[in-house]
C-alpha cells in the first residue's frame, strides 16, 4: 500500500510541482531568460551582451508603400522557402469600400487580384506589414511540449529546430499566424527580428531595406533608441490586444479593420 | 493485519519501476540533455551565429563613399543600399568576386514608384505606361538622387492624365496657370511647395455666372445663376473641371 | 506525396475563400488528431462504464465490467500512435520526457498517460485477473501457462483474505480512477480548449463536452463489442444488462447533447468578433459533418431509437437490432464531433476573414489509410487481449441466462 502511494506521489509530483513553480514565476511577472552566453566579440567590438537589451518594432501604417521588399529581403536573408505559403514577414492591402465591404490581400503572394471596385467607391485603402509580434506574453512559448520556442533575454521569441518535435502546437496557438512548419526540416520556424544580425548590431533585414522607415526597430531598454522616439511620438496600438499576448510590434496609424 | 503476499511482489516491480526511472532521470542522462536553460543557450548561440546576407548600408559606405554623399543628399538618402541591389555581404566580404546586381530596366522603380491607390497620399508615383513610355527610368533620374537635372516645363509631365481629359474637353484651351498657381518650388520638389486650387465658386462664376465678363472668358462658356444653381454645392462636387461634360 | 509538398499546397491556395493570412493555407492537425481524441475517449468512456459496476455497485452491468477494462486498455495503448506519426520529427518523441514545458497543456501527456495507463487501468486489471491468471498458469499448456505466471508475478495465494484485498483494492483504484478518465479525456479538451487565439475552440465548456462525448461513445463502443462478441461466441446476451447500459447511453447523451446546445447558444447569443466567420464556417464547411452526421445521425437519430426501444412492447430481437444500430451511428457521431472541433478548429483564417479546405491524403503517413489502420489497430488488440484474458470469471463459466 505504501509502495504504491509512493508511485502515486512520484507521478504526480513532478510534473504538479513543476506547474506550480512555472505558475509561481509567471506570477512574479519575471520571465526564465535564456541564460545565454554573450557571443564571441568581433574584433575591437565590445562583446554582445543580451541583459542589456530588449527589442521590440514600431510599424507606421502611413508610411508603408507596399513594395514588399521587406518581405523579399526576409525571405533572402533566413533561407525562407520561395512558396508562397511560408511567411516570416508579409504585407497586407487593405480596401475598404464606402459600403462597408473589407477587401484584404496579402501582396506578397505574387499575384495580386485586379481590385474590382471603381476607385471612387473606396473609402480608404492602406497597406500593413505584418511580423511575429515578439508578445511579451507569448501563447507559443506557452504551450511548446518541450520547450523548444523561447523568449531570449533580448525579447526575440525563437525556436530550437534542434529541439522541436514538429508538433505544430505553437502554430495553432499563435493567434497572428506568424508560424509556419518548414518543409525541409519539418519544426517549426519563424521570424527572429533577425536575431543574427542584432548580435552583430545590425538592424533586421526588413528594416534595412524597408524605403521609406515605415518599420522602426531598436531597442526599448535605451534611453534614446528610434524604436523609443517612435513609441513617444505616435499613438500606438498592438494586434488583438484581448488576447492579452502583449506584442513588442507597435502599430502606429493603425485602421480597426486589421486583425 | 496480514499484508498478504501479492501486494509484496506489486510492490516490488513498482519499486524497480520507480527506481529505474528516477535513476534514468537524475543519473544516467546528463545534465546536458534535460537542461532547458543549456538546451536555449545553445539554440541561441546557433541563432546568433547564423550567416548575414545583408551587409547593412554602413558597410557599403566604407568602399563607395562617393555614392553615399551623393545619396545622402537626395531624395533616397534613406533607402539602403541593398533594397535595390540584394544582399551583398558576400560582396562586402570579397568586393571582386561578387557584384551585387544593379536594376537598370523600367521594372524596378515602379515597385515602389507606380501609382497605387493604396500608397500613401505624397508619397511620388507615375503611371508607368504614360509616364515617358519605354524610356529608363535611369535616362532622366539617377537613383542615387532621383530628381531629374531639367525641370519640366509642362505640367503634362506629371499630370499626364489630367492633360489628356483636358484635352478633349470643353475647357482644352483653358491653361492649367488659369484655376492652379504652381510656384517654382513645385517643379523641384512637387510635395514641398503644392499647386493652388480655387476655392470658392465665385472663382468658376468669373467664366460661368451670369453676366461674366472676364477678360478672355468666351461669350459662348455656359452661364448659369450662382445664386439659384446648384444650391450651396461647390461647383466641383457635380462637375469635374478638367473634364466638365463628364458626371461625377 | 510529401504532406508538404508544394503542390498541394498550391492547389489548395485557389480554394481559398476571403483573406487568410498566408501561412495559414496548410492544415496542420490532420486526421491523426482527429482519431487521437476518438480513442481517447473511448479509453475513458469504458473505463467509467466499468467503474459503474464497483464504485455505484450497478449489478446488472457486471457481464461488462471486465469487457470493458480490456477495451479501455487496448485503445489506451494505441492512443499515443497518432500523436507520435504526426509529429515532424517522430524520432525527438522522448524530449516530451526530458525536458517538458510545465506551462504545456500537451508536454502533460507523457505523465497523464503514464498515470492512466500504469497507475489505474494495469493495477486494477492485475488484481481484477489475478485468481483467474493464478488458475490459468496451473491449466494453460507451455508456453501460454508461463506467460500467466509471469503476468501474475508468479503470486499464488487465493486465500479468502488474498482475494477480498483484491476486490477492496479494486474498489479504491476505481475511485481514484473515475477522476483519473476525467482527467485524462477533460485533458484532451483542456488542449483545444486552452487555445485562446481559436474562438472556435478557446471555450471553458470543452473539456467538459469532451468528456461527455467521450462517455458516450465508450459506452456505445462497449455496447457494440458485447453485441458482437455475444454473437461470435454464439452466447445469448444479458437483456438485463443490455437494457441497464442503454439507458445509461440515453442519459449520456442527453446531457453531452445539452452541453453541446449551451455552447452554441452561448456563441451565438454572445456574437463576439468571431461569431460571422464561424457562422459561415458551419454552413459553408461543416454543414455536412455537423448538421448532417454529428446532430441528426450521430444525436437525433440514436436518441429516437433508444426512446422506441424504452417503451415496452418490444421483443428483445428488436431491441437488440435497435441498441446495436444506435450504438453504430453514435460512433459515427462522436467520430464526426472530433473531425469538427479539430478540423473545423483549422478551417477559418485567425484574421476571421477566410476559409481554407482541408484536402485529406489517401496513403500518406497523415492520410486517410493510415487512420483507418490505427482505428482498426484497438481492436487487433483487444482479440488478443480476450484470447489472453477471459472476460468472464472462470467460476462463472456457465452463461447466465434472464
Amino acid at each position: 500500500m505504501n509502495k504504491r502511494e509512493f508511485l502515486k506521489g512520484a507521478i504526480v509530483f513532478f510534473p504538479a510541482g513543476g506547474v506550480l513553480s512555472a505558475l509561481a514565476r509567471q506570477a512574479a511577472g519575471k520571465e526564465t531568460p535564456a541564460q545565454a552566453t554573450p557571443p564571441p566579440a568581433a574584433n575591437g567590438q565590445q562583446a554582445y551582451d543580451p541583459a542589456h537589451h530588449l527589442y521590440g518594432m514600431g510599424v507606421d501604417v502611413d508610411k508603408c508603400i507596399g513594395c514588399n521588399r521587406c518581405a523579399v529581403a526576409c525571405k533572402a536573408e533566413n533561407g525562407v522557402p520561395d512558396e508562397p505559403f511560408y511567411f516570416r514577414t508579409w504585407v497586407e492591402r487593405y480596401t475598404i469600400a464606402r459600403d462597408g465591404e473589407v477587401v484584404v490581400e496579402n501582396i506578397s503572394l505574387g499575384a495580386v487580384r485586379e481590385t474590382t471596385q471603381d476607385a471612387r467607391e473606396i473609402v480608404r485603402t492602406f497597406f500593413v506589414p505584418k511580423l511575429c509580434n515578439h508578445c511579451a506574453n507569448p501563447p507559443c512559448v506557452q504551450v511548446c511540449p518541450v520547450n523548444a520556442t523561447f523568449t531570449t533575454q533580448d525579447g526575440a521569441v525563437i525556436v530550437d529546430a534542434e529541439r522541436c518535435i514538429g508538433c505544430r502546437y505553437c502554430i495553432q496557438a499563435c493567434p497572428y499566424g506568424a508560424r509556419y512548419l518548414h518543409p525541409k526540416t519539418k519544426t517549426a520556424d519563424k521570424c527572429t527580428f533577425c536575431y543574427h544580425r542584432l548580435v552583430k548590431g545590425l538592424q533586421p533585414a526588413c528594416v534595412e531595406v524597408c524605403p521609406t522607415q515605415a518599420r522602426i526597430f531598436g531597442d526599448l531598454k535605451s534611453r534614446a533608441s528610434r524604436l523609443v522616439r517612435f513609441r513617444r511620438l505616435n499613438k500606438l496600438h498592438v494586434l488583438k490586444p484581448q488576447l492579452n499576448t502583449e506584442p513588442k510590434v507597435y502599430y502606429a496609424n493603425l485602421d480597426g479593420e486589421v486583425r | 493485519m496480514r499484508i498478504p503476499e501479492q501486494v509484496n511482489r506489486l510492490a516490488i516491480v513498482i519499486g524497480v519501476l520507480v527506481a529505474l526511472t528516477l535513476l534514468t532521470r537524475f543519473v544516467l542522462i546528463p545534465r546536458s540533455l534535460v537542461s532547458t536553460d543549456l538546451h536555449w543557450a545553445a539554440a541561441t548561440q546557433r541563432e546568433a551565429i547564423k550567416p548575414v546576407k545583408f551587409a547593412g548600408s554602413t558597410a557599403c559606405q566604407d568602399c563607395h563613399e562617393d555614392v553615399a554623399v551623393k545619396k545622402a543628399r537626395s531624395f533616397h538618402r534613406a533607402l539602403s543600399c541593398e533594397g535595390c541591389h540584394g544582399p551583398a555581404a558576400r560582396h562586402a566580404d570579397d568586393p571582386s568576386a561578387v557584384k551585387p546586381p544593379a536594376p537598370r530596366d523600367r521594372k524596378f522603380c515602379p515597385v515602389c514608384h507606380a501609382y497605387d491607390p493604396s500608397r500613401p497620399t505624397g508619397f511620388p508615383q507615375i503611371n508607368p505606361t504614360a509616364h515617358n513610355p519605354l524610356k529608363p527610368c535611369i535616362s532622366c533620374h539617377n537613383p542615387h538622387d532621383p530628381v531629374p537635372p531639367k525641370v519640366p516645363r509642362e505640367c503634362a509631365a506629371c499630370h499626364g492624365q489630367i492633360e489628356r481629359s483636358k484635352a478633349v474637353s470643353s475647357h482644352a484651351l483653358v491653361a492649367c496657370t488659369t484655376c492652379h498657381r504652381a510656384p517654382e518650388q513645385h517643379r523641384r520638389a512637387p510635395r514641398s511647395a503644392l499647386p493652388s486650387k480655387p476655392e470658392t465658386r465665385d472663382f468658376c462664376g468669373t467664366c460661368h455666372a451670369q453676366g461674366a465678363d472676364a477678360k478672355g472668358a468666351p461669350k459662348e462658356a455656359p452661364k448659369v445663376d450662382l445664386a439659384t444653381h446648384g444650391g450651396r454645392n461647390l461647383c466641383w462636387e457635380c462637375h469635374y473641371p478638367h473634364l466638365p461634360e463628364g458626371r461625377l | 506525396m510529401s504532406p508538404h509538398g508544394g503542390d498541394g499546397l498550391a492547389e489548395l491556395l485557389g480554394q481559398i475563400t476571403g483573406f487568410i493570412f498566408p501561412n495559414e493555407i496548410e492544415i496542420h492537425w490532420s486526421i491523426l488528431i482527429v482519431v487521437y481524441p476518438y480513442v481517447t475517449g473511448l479509453v475513458a468512456g469504458a473505463f467509467i462504464l466499468a467503474s459503474l459496476v464497483k464504485v455505484f455497485k450497478v449489478k446488472e452491468v457486471q457481464p461488462t465490467y471486465r469487457l470493458a477494462l480490456l477495451t479501455a486498455l487496448a485503445f489506451l495503448l494505441v492512443a499515443p500512435l497518432p500523436l507520435l506519426l504526426h509529429l515532424g520529427k517522430p524520432l525527438r518523441f522522448y524530449e516530451i520526457l526530458l525536458t517538458p514545458n510545465p506551462t504545456s497543456a500537451m508536454a502533460m501527456f507523457g505523465f497523464v498517460y503514464a498515470w492512466y495507463l500504469m497507475g489505474v487501468l494495469l493495477l486494477e486489471i492485475w488484481f481484477e485477473y489475478r485468481r483467474d491468471l493464478i488458475t490459468l498458469a496451473r491449466t494453460a499448456r507451455f508456453p501460454l501457462n508461463w506467460v500467466y505466471r509471469v503476468l501474475s508475478l508468479f503470486s499464488r495465494d487465493v486465500s479468502e483474505a488474498a482475494l477480498a484485498f483484491d476486490r477492496k483494492a479494486i474498489q479504491f483504484i476505481t475511485i481514484i480512477g473515475i477522476p483519473s478518465a476525467f482527467l485524462l479525456h477533460g485533458y484532451v479538451g483542456f488542449i483545444f480548449g486552452s487555445v485562446k487565439a481559436n474562438p472556435w475552440w478557446s471555450s471553458v465548456l470543452m473539456p467538459i463536452v469532451f468528456l461527455m462525448s467521450a462517455i458516450v461513445s465508450g459506452i456505445a463502443l462497449v455496447i457494440f463489442l458485447y453485441m458482437v462478441l455475444a454473437g461470435i461466441r454464439r452466447e445469448p446476451i444479458d437483456m438485463a444488462c443490455l437494457d441497464k447500459i442503454a439507458s445509461y447511453l440515453f442519459y449520456a447523451v442527453i446531457v453531452d447533447f445539452s452541453l453541446e446546445a449551451l455552447d452554441f447558444i452561448h456563441r451565438l447569443y454572445q456574437s463576439e468578433e468571431s461569431v460571422k466567420i464561424l457562422g459561415s464556417l458551419i454552413t459553408h464547411k461543416l454543414f455536412m459533418s455537423l448538421f448532417v452526421i454529428q446532430i441528426l445521425l450521430g444525436m437525433f437519430i440514436p436518441l429516437g431509437i433508444l426512446v422506441l426501444a424504452k417503451m415496452r412492447g418490444f421483443g428483445d430481437e428488436l431491441r437488440k437490432l435497435l441498441y446495436f444500430t444506435a450504438a453504430i451511428l453514435i460512433q459515427l457521431g462522436i467520430f464526426a464531433t472530433r473531425w469538427n472541433v479539430v478540423i473545423g478548429g483549422q478551417l477559418f483564417s485567425k484574421s476571421f476573414r477566410g476559409l481554407m479546405t482541408y484536402k485529406m491524403e489517401i496513403t500518406g503517413i497523415e492520410g486517410l489509410v493510415a487512420a483507418l489502420v490505427l482505428l482498426a489497430l484497438p481492436f487487433a488488440v483487444l482479440y488478443v487481449l480476450i484470447k489472453l484474458l477471459p472476460t468472464r470469471r472462470l467460476d462463472e463459466r456457465t452463461p447466465v441466462t434472464g
